[in-house]
């Protein structure tokens, strides 16, 4: 049987990771990267770590996901990489020829020391061609820490304050999909708002087939943006968790205040989002975003005796477990495991806050976690849905739970990288999602008499 | 200019005069290829890394061990489920392969050291799981900050009566998967083979290299099995510690990925005077070559026989389903570039449907895999190359046997590939190209200039040739189908490639308003 080793008993565990529910710094640092135009995401480390990067980003979109490798040996981890960024930053400009090369460190570099800064300030870079890095030892946080790094490195390197506000909003989305971030952009110009957003990752990996291949597609956020974004006049930072440094390096640099934002997933997040872009640019929230969101609670209403009540394990990164854990709770549901496997107190207390606001009471919110334990957990005390990526499918088959995938990472299935969680819209298709999953599960649980022709 | 030259214009003096010796355009000439050498940084290589070869190629399978990624999270992740090595566990053997076990080492364990954190997680992995054996796979962090893996898996050996096996497998060492493929097969024979006994059968083999990629080993198995074949243990698709350990009795050893096990065949051929065959699975006509040339070996009249028997049946059920892909393939054009032994293994594949290979490159394979063994003596050792540890075996006593008299291993030798590996290249046309470590930009260039109907590569180039207009199947996942070995693989391969190529969402990449002007002038009053 599936997973059979795992024991219902739960042996407290103090060096043992089992079946992580995170994966580490640089491959955040490079899905950021490439949500900048022209931009070739760089992995100062051994190729083996790029070769990773670029394999799990690429099953996940199934799309390319390109960066080069400063390609360690032996000798270059003993006497440093020096020669080998010099001579990588030569090469991917003269083959590749990106505009800008988004370095990122590994284990590997950071624990010999390499001083990134120094090399950078050291090495000849083409006219009109940029190089910044971001540290991102994998030893500390998770990809999720690596990607807000990488955008905060972006800020530091390239974000100017010229004096005159440029009136936009600087929008740091947290680690999301480019269905996302598309939904976002909708928003905002559906409220008129002028905004850059950094990184965009739509229209880079959810580019379309045209029957040519590009290196660098029309998607990511432009230098230029990058560069007056510390012109914008209030950044939302979305992703209360992931992008709150971002926002923070963007007010240290150039005095941008921020406003940090829940990943806009359920109703109220979605709400807070716009009313945040409708105080910023001091209009009236869009018709048809008033209507959307009319549909939205429509839908909630009428499918409402299929969710009250079901208890759903909701397990993946700390801001997409927030949001999910929102729209179950709007939705009368009860987030009975909440797991993250990001470091941070800050998870737990959200978690908790969010529960108290809901009146509900005995689910487990943890951060530090594993899918070994959420299946530990789920063994004591089971739960009618699953929500989360890829790697939760061995517990849903084992335990014979319905799973609703969202997330990252997403690897055996297809388009939902291009679709948003995030908004009204979002949330209409979360709900469609989990209630195929159990309203199937009804229907195929049922006896033959029970068979509802009208649910 | 010459065709090689053009691919290269674009490249700095350096970069070029490194990357030349690399690609060859075959001729009738012997021809020298520079390989298993160092990717030049910045250039977007395919290649992974020494821990990738070692945790994610060879051990990684061995179902019923526990692995435990010492390092960061990462490295344990990535290589958690991504290979398609399937394994099926029973009553007697636990399946660990549905887990990945890491120590998750942060910062304050670089700092101090982190063989503490390590004791702990094997106390905690024997705790819960009770595994028949730990290995422990160090990541680059750990080679740096001297972690003595090697003295924990002693220690923790003693402690717990079990086998603990620790490889430093560090991903800065050598240049590409392949270090970690040697330091892996040093590993299983310094620490497993020849540590336990079972009663033999007749015509006992060993089948190396051959990972059980979407159940190749499986149908491999089925094969043999009907004609007769006690299957000792297989390295390591689906394989297992407990049947490692008596692989040391098997008659022959049948190496299908020369590249990732050779090392055992050879120190197996040492220490306990077992041949060695090279085999195919991978294509009818190579199938068919393999077991005529296994049966020869143990020249057994009611063996070859059966061989001959099986042959005939398992061709006649697949016939007719080749012919119909053939049929549909025929004059297709294929490029390949895998690993260290599928771009030539599928080379025959492809030409029983019909497909015609223009270039195959490998991606950490030596010189010997393209040019064949006997360039052996002459591979240069590179500073690179002698990182990598090499284990002196020496004759055992006890299990020593001689299974060939010096007459007749030179008559066979003529007959059969009896400790041999002729390499990719001689059975490449001329005209074709062959390329290693091909990176990004060959790529792309090769796809442009050859136009093949089909690139047979990994998941990161997958898309870079599908966008192309190329169709593109990956040859390390087999797409997650398969399997493609043996002889019902040949069809799914033929089927997978068929429905690759005629799949109706091709013909929509170009929208119609652009292959024809839909603005028409009107005049005024005309519409």
């Amino acid at each position: 049987m599936m997973l059979d080793l795992t024991t219902k008993e739960i042996k407290k565990r103090s060096a043992l990771r089992v079946n992580p529910l995170k994966t580490c710094q640089p491959v955040g640092a490079m899905y950021a990267a490439l949500g900048v135009h022209r931009c070739m995401p760089h992995s100062h480390g051994s190729q083996g770590c790029c070769s990773f990067h670029r394999m799990y980003l690429t099953r996940h979109f199934k799309e390319p996901a390109i960066a080069s490798s400063s390609s360690f040996t032996e000798g270059a981890s003993v006497f440093g990489g020096g020669s080998n960024i010099k001579t990588s930053v030569k090469n991917i400009f003269d083959i590749y020829n990106p505009d800008i090369i988004a370095v990122h460190t590994t284990c590997l570099s950071e624990t010999i020391g390499d001083d990134l800064n120094s090399y950078i300030h050291d090495m000849v870079i083409p006219t009109g061609k940029i190089v910044v890095h971001a540290s991102t030892p994998s030893y500390v946080g998770s990809h999720i820490t690596g990607y807000g790094n990488m955008v905060s490195g972006f800020i530091k390197y390239l974000a100017k304050k010229s004096g005159v506000s440029n009136g936009k909003l600087a929008i740091l989305p947290g680690f999301v999909n480019p269905g996302d971030m598309r939904e976002m952009k909708m928003i905002l110009s559906l409220m008129d708002a002028d905004f850059i957003m950094l990184p965009d990752t739509s229209g880079v990996l959810d580019a379309p087939m045209t029957g040519a291949y590009e290196m660098y597609p029309s998607g990511g956020t432009k230098i230029s943006d990058i560069v007056s974004i510390g012109d914008c006049k209030l950044t939302l930072a979305i992703g209360e968790l992931a992008m709150e440094n971002a926002g923070n390096e963007l007010k240290r640099k150039c005095g941008v205040m921020y406003k940090t934002l829940p990943l806009p997933i359920g109703i109220e997040a979605t709400d807070a989002f716009i009313m945040a872009i409708s105080e910023s640019t001091q209009s009236n929230v869009a018709h048809e975003l008033e209507e959307q969101r009319g549909q939205l609670v429509d839908i909630m209403l009428d499918s409402h005796p299929y969710f009250s009540n079901k208890s759903v394990a909701i397990y993946g990164d700390p801001d997409s477990v927030l949001g999910l854990s929102t729209l179950c709770l709007e939705l009368g549901m009860i987030p009975k495991y909440m797991l993250t496997g990001t470091t941070g107190e800050a998870f737990n207390t959200k978690a908790q806050e969010l529960l108290a606001k809901f009146g509900i009471e005995d689910c487990v919110a943890k951060s530090s976690s594993d899918l070994f334990e959420l299946h530990q957990l789920i063994k004591t005390n089971s739960v009618d849905l699953m929500i989360g990526g890829t790697h939760g499918k061995f517990i849903a088959r084992a335990e014979d739970i319905p799973l609703v995938r969202a997330g990252f990472p997403i690897i055996d299935r297809y388009v939902h990288s291009y679709m948003p969680l995030i908004g009204y819209k979002g949330a209409m298709r979360l709900i469609e999602l989990m209630l195929n999953a159990l309203m199937d599960r009804q229907d195929r649980d049922c006896e033959d008499e029970d068979m509802e022709m009208v649910m | 200019m010459s065709f090689k030259d053009n691919i290269l214009e674009k490249y700095s003096a350096r970069v070029y005069k490194n990357r030349k010796n690399h690609i060859i355009v075959k001729d009738e000439n012997v021809q020298e290829i520079t390989a298993n050498t160092r990717t030049i940084p910045g250039i977007m290589t395919n290649r992974g890394c020494c821990y990738a070869g070692c945790k994610g190629v060879v051990v990684g399978p061995l179902k019923d061990v526990a692995v435990i990624t010492h390092g960061p999270i990462g490295c344990s992740f990535y290589t958690w489920g991504t290979r398609r090595n399937k394994a099926k566990g029973d009553n007697n053997t636990k399946n660990f392969l549905e887990y990945s076990f890491s120590t998750d080492l942060q910062e304050t364990d670089i700092v101090f050291g982190g063989e503490k954190k390590l004791r702990q997680a094997i106390k905690e992995v024997v705790d819960i799981f009770n595994p028949v054996s730990i290995m422990i796979c160090s990541t680059c962090p750990v080679g740096l900050i001297g972690d003595d893996i090697h003295a924990v898996a002693s220690e923790a050996q003693n402690k717990y009566g079990i086998s603990v096996i620790a490889f430093s497998c560090e991903g800065y060492k050598g240049v590409s998967q392949s270090g970690g493929h040697h330091i892996a097969n040093n590993g299983i024979m310094k620490n497993i083979i020849g540590t336990s006994d079972r009663p033999l059968k007749k015509f006992s083999v060993n089948i190396l290299g051959e990972y059980n990629i979407g159940g190749d080993g499986w149908e491999i198995s089925r094969v043999l099995n009907r004609i007769g074949y006690d299957i000792v243990s297989i390295m390591t698709g689906d394989g297992s510690f407990e049947e490692l350990q008596t692989a040391h009795k098997a008659d022959l050893n049948l190496v299908q990925c020369h590249r990732s096990i050779n090392y055992i065949a050879e120190m197996f051929k040492t220490k306990y005077g077992t041949n060695w065959i090279k085999v195919n699975f991978i294509g009818l006509d190579a199938i068919v070559q393999t077991l005529r040339d296994i049966a020869k070996y143990f020249n057994d009249e009611e063996l070859t026989a059966r061989t001959e028997a099986v042959i005939e049946e398992e061709l006649f059920l697949v016939e007719e389903d080749v012919s119909y892909f053939r049929n549909k393939l025929k004059g297709k054009t294929a490029a390949l570039y895998v690993g260290g032994s599928r771009a030539h293994h599928y080379q025959g594949l492809l030409k029983d449907i019909g497909i015609d290979t223009v270039l195959a490159g490998y991606e950490f394979a030596h010189r010997d895999d393209y040019e064949g063994r006997e360039v052996l003596p002459y591979v240069k050792e590179d500073a690179d190359s002698k990182n990598i540890e090499e284990i002196k075996v020496v004759p055992d006593e006890k299990n020593y046997r001689v299974m060939l008299t010096p007459e007749q291993y030179d008559e066979l030798k003529k007959e059969i590939p009896l400790e041999d590996y002729a390499g990719m290249l001689k059975e490449m046309p001329n005209g074709s190209i062959i390329v290693d470590d091909l990176n990004h930009f060959e790529t792309e260039e090769f796809i442009r200039i050859l136009k093949p109907d089909i690139f047979f590569s990994g998941i990161k180039d997958k898309y870079v040739s599908q966008k192309a207009g190329v169709l593109s199947k990956q040859l390390h996942s087999y797409d997650y189908s398969g399997p493609y070995a043996g002889f019902r693989g040949a069809v799914n391969f033929a089927r997978d490639i068929t429905m690759g190529i005629y799949t109706p969402a091709w013909g929509y990449v170009k929208a119609p308003w652009n292959n024809k002007p839909v603005l028409t002038g009107t005049m005024g009053g005309d519409a």
